[in-house]
């Protein structure tokens, strides 16, 4: 009954105190500074596991030979060289596992991201061999008269 | 897992026009508009509390418990935009578990809890009285209204039933202390809102070392717009009831009407000052922008005077500012009148908010492109709802509802 | 003041002074200081993009959508290119269908048509976080959730992340966007998880034409290092201090 002033600060400090008491339950304990300094190494450090942990999806071309040395071959001489099998067929993931079967994907749109010509000058894209998507074939698939892994006009 | 769950957050209401980034929406919408308009308000309400129990203005007395018992109301409103906002709301308080102190948001944990604090205590001391006062007149009835009553007033009382002078002047100089620290900390509580906008460098805009005093101006002026707003309409309900009990040439009418307007008068003169300060600001900001040209200036000016220009200079500078001033200083001031320029000059803070908030994102970070928000007004989703027009008109309600109701435990506005 | 005075302050002020500098020549040539400011890390990650050798087929984005489970259809996208096509009448033509996911297949940009005889150039440019040396993304998060690695990777916490949406404002390069499902932030991580197993990033790996590259600053018989070092390179809006470690050959003004 004193000096009742501080009771207020009597419950402030309570609960200041239930606050830090939760935030010692709910804070993992691997949360801190870890890296440069404060301003840009404060962070839970399981977080950079979490991350190194994903699941990779694109194999690359090499794996691709063990089964399908037919197409490979067909594709290590010709101009298709420079693409991954993946660029067209998807990732692989754990195929043949699962997927069973990757995508075959015969739409135009797919050959149209390099083959639709664009008139820019000084541009790599001039010298891919490209056709006008409108008035060549329209409504065709590529792959009718052109074999994406060797495609070679003079053999048409 | 179907596309209902799938949203990308702020594709519906944001229209990209020319070339903007992909990844550009806007995703701080209406509720971050929200969010420094209430915060202004608390301030500005404390602020006006506390130029009666700090500075003696003794015309104040009556609005100074008001508004601090109406600062009280906003306080857990100001933190609604903000749960709306979150993408994950119930992570909401890892603010106060693991502050990044180099963000201005992270302030929000330590700044909002002090604020509430100081608040609440002041609230406390003022009505320690009524408190003890009450528990001896519930003491002896028996209805579950009044034990009810008589319970919840013991806990508040925090057992301190000493009603002798020397304990009530403790009261009253600790209710001045908490006033006078209050006011630094109210003023933080909205500065560093005005912060979080100024010191984002990425956008150019809202990157302005003046964007945390041009907050606090305004806020102020909000907080005292709303308060003698509130306070007008309270008192004319009082008079209203007056008049019907006691017919209308009575005296009592007559005091409440020239009461009124001795108190009215003497906030207009503050709301003035800190009005003027605030646009002054604001013309210092855009003529130093155009003065000075840098690579953002075309967007921006594109952006200000053509597809904001109705916002910014009608809206808000006009309506908002220069119509509320001349009103407030033409001679004869009636209720009226000063009613209006109080409701204009909410509308004025409000769109100046909106501007900032929205205007910095109606362009890309191109500096090529612009982007236009399409508010949601009718609700198909949470989501819609949280960020539209109804989720802010809750945000807006809910101060009035929570002030009715804290009414009835602390009684600010005598109904005698 | 006396002579004896005059001497004694004239041998204080000049004896400061040279502790001061002498002292300032050891923190330089401290090996522990030099060490600490390297880090012991031996990897800083660093990308370098050749304008000159994009086409805009868009096949990065596509494998980053996939390897990264950022949903296919939405507008989103950790990695994205641009196309810029300048007309003779100095105007600047600027487009990112879908971030560039299905390539570049019309000639219309904006709706507009433009004749061939009235581009004076054009060129593809793809872009990605920068992962910057002083990220303003990073200072500006409430809660830690998002840190740099000390290989130099900003990564998110999407366990920790409270959306508020603070550091996709701070970012100057508007790489970072809201998660449509996990609802966090989302970034490029470089696929951080592809290189910490010693594998290329998905659009670094799918890209057809040698446009992207990933190297590490810190060996210095790292080809993309060399580069860096001693051809002409360019980056985004430094102006903002982020210092971002994602080089460009063939940077044009024309670049937003």
């Amino acid at each position: 009954m004193k000096n009742h002033v501080l009771r207020p600060l009597w419950v402030a400090i309570g609960a200041v105190a239930l606050v830090l008491i939760v935030r010692h339950l709910m804070v993992p304990a691997d949360f801190g500074v870890h890296g440069k300094n404060f301003t840009y190494g404060f962070h839970r450090q399981g977080s950079i596991a979490d991350w190194q942990d994903v699941g990779v999806k694109y194999k690359g071309k090499e794996i691709c030979k063990e089964c399908h040395e037919d197409k490979c071959t067909d594709n290590a001489s010709a101009k298709h060289s420079r693409l991954e099998c993946e660029n067209c067929h998807g990732p692989a993931m754990n195929h043949p596992e699962d997927p069973a079967k990757l995508v075959i994907d015969r739409s135009r749109d797919l050959c149209l991201r390099c083959h639709a010509s664009l008139p820019y000058p000084n541009n790599p894209r001039g010298r891919i061999p490209g056709i006008d998507p409108v008035t060549h074939n329209p409504g065709q698939e590529c792959s009718a008269c052109h074999n994406p892994h060797k495609p070679n006009l003079e053999a048409m | 897992m179907g596309t209902e769950e799938m949203v990308v957050h702020g594709a519906e209401w944001t229209v990209k026009q020319l070339f903007v980034y992909p990844n550009e929406f806007i995703y701080w919408s209406v509720q971050i508009v929200m969010y420094p308009y209430m915060t202004g308000l608390v301030a500005g309400a404390f602020v006006l509390s506390s130029l009666y129990h700090v500075f003696d203005q003794k015309d104040l007395k009556d609005m100074a418990r008001f508004s601090l018992v109406f600062s009280l109301a906003l306080l857990p409103t100001a933190m609604m935009p903000l749960m709306f906002h979150l993408q994950q709301p119930l992570r909401g308080f890892n603010v106060l578990f693991t502050p990044h102190f180099t963000s201005a948001i992270a302030a929000f944990g330590i700044v909002f809890s002090t604020y509430a604090m100081i608040v609440v205590s002041e609230i406390w001391f003022v009505y320690r009285q009524f408190f003890v006062e009450q528990i001896n007149e519930l003491r002896a009835k028996n209805d579950g209204l009044s034990r009810l009553k008589f319970y919840l007033y013991q806990l508040f009382s925090l057992g301190a039933h000493d009603l002798s002078d020397e304990a009530v002047n403790k009261d009253k100089r600790a209710v001045r202390l908490l006033a006078a620290i209050g006011i630094p900390v109210a003023c933080f509580l909205h500065g560093y809102a005005g912060f979080i906008f100024g010191s984002v460098k990425a956008n150019a805009l809202w990157m302005s070392p003046l964007m945390p005093v041009i907050f606090i101006m305004s806020a102020v002026v909000s907080g005292i717009a709303l308060c003698m707003l509130t306070y007008i309409a309270i008192m004319e309900w009082k008079k209203f009831s007056t008049v019907l009990a006691r017919g209308r040439g009575d005296e009592s009418v007559q005091l409440i009407r020239s009461v009124e307007m001795e108190v009215v008068k003497k906030a207009s003169r503050y709301l003035i000052g800190f009005l003027v300060a605030a646009i002054s600001l604001e013309l210092l900001d855009l003529i130093f922008r155009g003065y000075t040209a840098m690579k953002s200036w075309d967007i921006l000016r594109t952006v200000m005077y053509e597809e904001d220009f109705v916002k910014i200079f009608i809206l808000q500078y006009l309506c908002g500012n220069l119509l509320p001033f001349v009103l407030l200083l033409l001679p004869r001031l009636t209720i009226r009148r000063t009613a209006f320029a109080l409701a204009l000059i909410l509308f004025g803070v409000f769109m100046m908010r909106w501007n900032v908030v929205i205007g910095g994102q109606a362009f890309s970070l191109s500096f090529a492109g612009f982007m236009h928000y399409h508010i949601p007004v009718i609700p198909h989703s949470l989501e819609t709802y949280k960020e539209g027009v109804l989720g802010a008109l809750t945000v807006a309600g809910t101060p009035f509802v929570l002030f009715w109701l804290i009414n009835k435990i602390v009684p600010s506005i005598r109904y005698n | 003041m006396s002579q004896t005075r005059r001497d004694l302050l004239k041998k204080v002020i000049i004896g400061s002074i040279g502790a001061t500098v002498s002292l300032d020549l050891f923190r330089f040539l401290s090996p522990a200081q030099l060490q600490a400011a390297i880090g012991d890390q031996a990897v800083r990650w660093v990308f370098l993009v050749d304008t000159t050798k994009c086409v805009g087929c868009g096949l990065c984005v596509k494998a980053c959508k996939k390897e990264n489970e950022v949903p296919y259809d939405v507008p989103v996208t950790r990695t994205w290119v641009e196309r810029y096509v300048v007309t003779k009448d100095g105007r600047s033509h600027i487009d990112t269908p879908n971030g560039g996911r299905d390539g570049f297949v019309d000639k219309k940009i904006q709706g507009e048509e433009i004749r061939d005889q009235d581009i004076n150039k054009a060129f593809f440019v793809p872009k990605l976080c920068n992962q910057c040396e002083n990220p303003a993304c990073v200072q500006v998060c409430p809660v830690g959730a998002t840190y740099q690695t000390k290989d130099g990777v900003t990564l998110v916490d999407r366990k920790w992340c409270i959306g508020c949406g603070y550091c996709i404002m701070a970012c100057p390069y508007g790489v970072r966007f809201f998660h449509p499902i996990h609802k966090v932030a989302e970034k490029c991580t470089f696929c951080y998880h592809r290189i910490s197993k010693g594998l290329k990033p998905a659009c670094v790996q799918a890209c057809p034409f040698g446009a992207r590259q990933l190297g590490n600053l810190k060996n210095p018989d790292d080809p993309v290092a060399q580069i860096i070092k001693t051809q002409r390179v360019g980056v985004l809006k430094d102006e903002y201090g982020t210092k971002p470690q994602v080089f460009y050959i063939g940077l044009d003004t024309n670049v937003r």
